[in-house]
Order: C-alpha cells, then structure tokens, then sequence
C-alpha cells in the first residue's frame, strides 16, 4: 500500500507552515494525538485550525506556538479542563486570533465543503452574540482561506413572510488529520463508535491523514462494508500507530487516560512546567514505543478497553 | 432524621422531575450528565438520552465524563455523528429537553459560555458555544444548570451565547426561532421558571434549608418570588438510585 508511510513522512510531506488544518475526534475521544505530537516536534507553526469542539490535540497544538488562526465552537476536554488550560491562556493573553462558531454551525461547514457548495443555510444562532461579533479583523478576512465575513443572515427565498436565515461559508481545510481504528489493505477507513464530523472534514479536505491503530485484510474490511466510513480514495496517507489517540480515548481499544489528563491540567497551568511537560512528553520523544513506555504497561492496561462493552469498565477517573 | 444529600444531588433530581417518558433529552457534560441519567432511571424510564456527539439512548452504566466519552457510546441503539444529532434536536415530531450549562444568565434565561469582559481580549475565556447555542436555538425546551451566584445571575450578559427568550414577551419567535425557550434554572439554591407572558425569569421553589432572602441577594437583577414555595426534598428511593445506579462511582454526587 503506498499511502502507508511513517508519522515523520506523512507530516512533512503534507503539512506547511500555515496550513489549514481539521482535527478528527471530540474533546476527550480519537484526537489524532501522535500527529499532534509529530507536527510540534517538526516545528510547524502559523496553523490556521478551523474546530468543532476540540480539547487534547488543540490544547497542546496551541501550547507549544504551534497555532496562530483558530475558528471553533468549543474548547475543553470533559471534566479534566472544562475549558482548555492553553487554549484559555492563548485567547485571554491575545497570542491567537480566533473566531467563535457553534458545533452545529462548524458541522455544517464542513458538509458545505464535502458537497463542494460555498454555503450553507440554518437557522443556528439567530439572536446569538455568535452573529454579532467577528473574531478575525478586516485584514486577516482577506488571507487565503479566511472567509471575506464570518455569516450573512438573509430572508427564506422561497416564502413571502418574514424568515431569517444565517448563511455560513463553507470550508475546505489543506489538510484533515483522524485517528481511526481499522484501516484495510486495501485503503478502507473503519471507524467504531462516535464519528463526530470525521466524515464531512476528511470529505471537505484537499489532503486526508489517518493514523490507525490495526490494518486488517482487505477481506476482512470488505466482509462488513455496512461498518466502513471512509472509501480508500478520499485518504492520502495511513500510519500505523497503536494508542495513536493517547491520551484520549479510543472506542473498542483504550478509555481516555485519567492520571494523564490530570497531570496535564497541573502542567498546563504553568506556562515553565508546560515546557516541561511538552520537553518530557514530545521533544525529548524518540519513537512511539518509548512513549509508551513512559505512559508504562500498568497504565496501558487499565486503560485498556472491554472490546465488546467498548471502555474499561470500573476504570478510577478521579 | 433528615436525609442528608449534597448540591449535585438536589440539582440532579429537581432537573429530572421535569422529564416525562416519551421525552428526548440532550445531555451535557457534569451535574446534566447526572440529572439526565436519574430522569430515565427514576422518574421516565422511556425517556430517551441522546448526546450531540451522535450517541442515541445508551445503556450509561457507568457516568460519562464528557459528551464524547466512550460510555455515550455504549449500548446505544445508533451511534452517528454531530449532523445527526442535531437533525433530532430540532426535529418536529419529537418533543427535545436539553440539559445545558452556563458562566451567566440573564432574566430572560439568555446564556454565556464564551467569555467575561471584551470578546477580542476577554479577562476569563470559557469553552464557547459547543452544540449549546444550536440546542438553544432548536430544542423544545432548555433546564439550565447554574451556580446560584450574583456574578452569574447578571442584568446584562457579556456575550450572549444560547438564546433563551432573548429580550421577552414573543421576540424569541420574531427572531425566527419557531419553538422552545427557557424551561426552567436549577441552581444550588432553587429552581428559576419563566412568566408565561413577560418571559421573566420567577422563583418557582427554594430547596430545605434556603431562605428566600438568600436567593434574592444572590440575584443579580430583581426577581418576583410571590409565587415561591419549599421544594420538595429529594427521597430515599431518589437518593440510593441516584447513588448506586446513576453515578455508583460517586463521580459527580459528591460535590
């Protein structure tokens, strides 16, 4: 399979300075955390990240100066960071320029991009502040892929009464990175559980990265299409990576990794221990199987999920 | 003697006393996680829970910490995606309640998840919308979950996020919002409904041991309580199903 290839390759080979970038999962579920790490390391910077809701992989993206754009709807990871620690320092102290939308609303335009459409209709938002303040400033609307406004509200067409409706651009990020479970031989996309809007971002995208954590036979793939969600022809590069989301979690393989998440809210707190951390957890990271080793095998057992029931069962997530 | 119960546990059941089976509740994350939960398994067991990561009715054995915890995906009878479940939120044949959260509100049950001070340079950011703006916007009916605090329950929000029934009387439905609106406030001190006419926000009850005074004062704006009575307290059989089913690893009861 030609697409295989190691994090190292499909990061440098795809991802730019300045790239827009979608980020499979949700808050605490599927970040595609090894690519996360892979693009801090190779020092990547003036990401431009166009979110639903987002919490691990954003929130050490931005720690580590990673981002400069960012339009979301939310940032938090569960219980662990009711808002993200890095994410809340960056817009507070003015280090990134960012954009407020809804989930709703960030769902939609990436199905606009999927079906190729500029824009999309809802009724999201009506009232809201959401439709009252733009993040981006006059010049920033004039970059490439920055919409040249943030909505438009207009009336219904198609009925005489008053009726408004909130247009939102579409968008089509340069790159969608996804942690998936399976990948077949032959290129298929298998995602359990949740998809969140994996689906509509890897279809908006110009370039589709997935980590995995198996590739199975292509007859096994090919055994139960009705579970596949993404054909062969709409990814660009697959790495195998085993515990690719740690420390969020993994649906049928691993729960998301409480004594993890818990010493990150301690060290993302401090902008001096936050480089400790990013030193000791990605830096100073050779391959994945040391990192594994530092998350240690009694973790990686507790962790790890009942394949039927889908999530450790009694896991401690104090 | 007295049962003793903490604020989670109150709020949680308050909340769930308004689900009726055949309801479809959106759930979010903490003490809406745990409400959502005791409503199916106390008070309206063909309730169904859904979440809008796209987990549609799961079996919740053990508390989800977060709307994409892998326990909103387990023993589900659908797992989808965002799109999805929005199309159930608003949907007009089912009747939807969502559970949100908020930093402030106002007398009209608007709701700000976004940020104190200037949006560009706020002195606190928060998470920002998530699905609550959509859920607001399309819902049948919004349960907000407040601390109940002066600097929450505030005359003029800083960003308004979720609209509740924005400036009152029918200007939600002027806006083109065709249904829903603010439902009800649960805080650790009672339980807010809204005037059927004005859309001012009322104090419908106080739990056991608050005075009205207390919720006054820690009321940022002026509030009718001439229809306030005592809440009813949560009841044994509440207490011990919330307990050993809902939340047995006592996740969120014990704060």
């Amino acid at each position: 399979m030609e697409k295989l290839m190691t994090l190292d390759e499909a990061v440098r080979k795809f991802i730019k300075n300045g790239s827009q970038i979608a980020l499979g999962g949700f808050t605490v579920m599927r970040n595609p955390m090894a690519l996360a790490y892979e693009i801090i390391r190779q020092g990547i910077k003036d990401l431009h990240m166009v979110c639903h809701s987002h919490g691990q992989a954003l929130d050490v993206l931005i720690g580590a100066g990673c981002v400069k754009r960012l339009e979301i709807a939310y940032g938090g990871a569960g219980r662990y960071a009711p808002t993200c620690i890095r994410f809340k320092k960056a817009i507070q102290q003015g280090d990134i320029e960012f954009e407020d939308y809804s989930n709703y609303q960030m769902s939609l335009r990436f199905l606009a991009g999927s079906l190729n459409i500029p824009f999309i209709p809802t009724k999201s938002g009506l009232g809201s502040d959401l439709l009252n303040y733009e993040g981006f400033s006059k010049e920033i609307r004039t970059e490439r892929k920055v919409a040249t406004k943030k909505f438009e509200i207009m009336q219904n067409p198609f009925i005489d009464d008053k009726d408004d409706v909130v247009l939102l651009p579409a968008l089509n990020p340069d790159v969608t990175l996804i942690h998936a479970q399976y990948v077949g031989e032959d290129g298929t996309i298998r995602i359990k559980g949740l998809t969140f809007a994996d689906i509509e971002q890897a279809k908006a995208a110009d370039i589709v990265i997935v980590t995995c954590e198996e590739i199975v036979p292509r007859s096994y793939i090919r055994l139960d299409p009705d579970q596949n969600s993404l054909p062969p022809f709409f990814v660009d590069a697959i790495v195998k990576i085993p515990y690719g989301a740690h420390p969020t979690g993994c649906f049928a393989f691993y729960d998301y990794d409480p004594k993890h998440l818990n010493m990150y809210r301690v060290y993302a707190n401090d902008d001096k221990k936050f480089k400790e951390y990013l030193d000791e957890w990605v830096y100073g990271i050779k391959n994945h199987e040391e990192y594994l080793n530092k998350v240690g095998s009694d973790m990686l057992m507790k962790i790890k999920a009942n394949p039927v029931i889908g999530y450790a069962v009694g896991l401690d997530r104090r | 003697m007295a049962l003793e119960y903490s604020d989670n546990e109150m709020m949680a059941i308050s909340a769930g006393r308004f689900v009726k089976d055949g309801d479809i509740v959106f759930a979010g994350t903490g003490v809406s996680m745990l409400a959502a939960t005791a409503a199916k398994r106390i008070y309206a067991p063909k309730a169904v829970i859904f979440f809008e990561t796209g987990g549609i009715d799961p079996s919740l054995d053990e508390i989800p910490m977060a709307v994409s915890d892998l326990r909103v995906m387990s023993g589900t009878c659908l797992n989808s995606g965002l799109i999805e479940a929005f199309s159930i939120v608003g949907h007009r044949k089912l009747h939807t309640i969502a559970f949100l959260g908020a930093a402030q509100i106002d007398k009209y049950g608007n709701l700000n998840t976004t940020s104190i001070g200037d949006y560009h340079r706020p002195k606190t950011r928060f998470s920002g919308s998530g699905g609550a703006c959509d859920v607001a916007s399309f819902a049948s009916g919004v349960i907000t979950f407040m601390q109940h605090e002066k600097r929450r329950f505030v005359e003029r929000l800083d960003y308004l996020t979720s609209v509740g029934w924005y400036k009152g009387g029918d200007s939600r439905t002027r806006l083109g919002l065709v249904r829903g609106g603010a439902l009800a406030v649960v805080t650790n001190l009672g339980v807010m409904r809204f005037h059927d006419e004005t859309k001012e926000m009322y104090l419908d009850e106080y739990y056991p041991g608050v005075s009205i005074e207390k919720i006054i004062e820690n009321t940022g704006f002026e509030i009718d309580v001439s229809r306030a009575k005592q809440a009813v307290p949560p009841t044994e059989d509440e207490l011990m199903t919330l307990r050993n089913e809902v939340d047995p690893q006592r996740l969120i009861c014990k704060a």
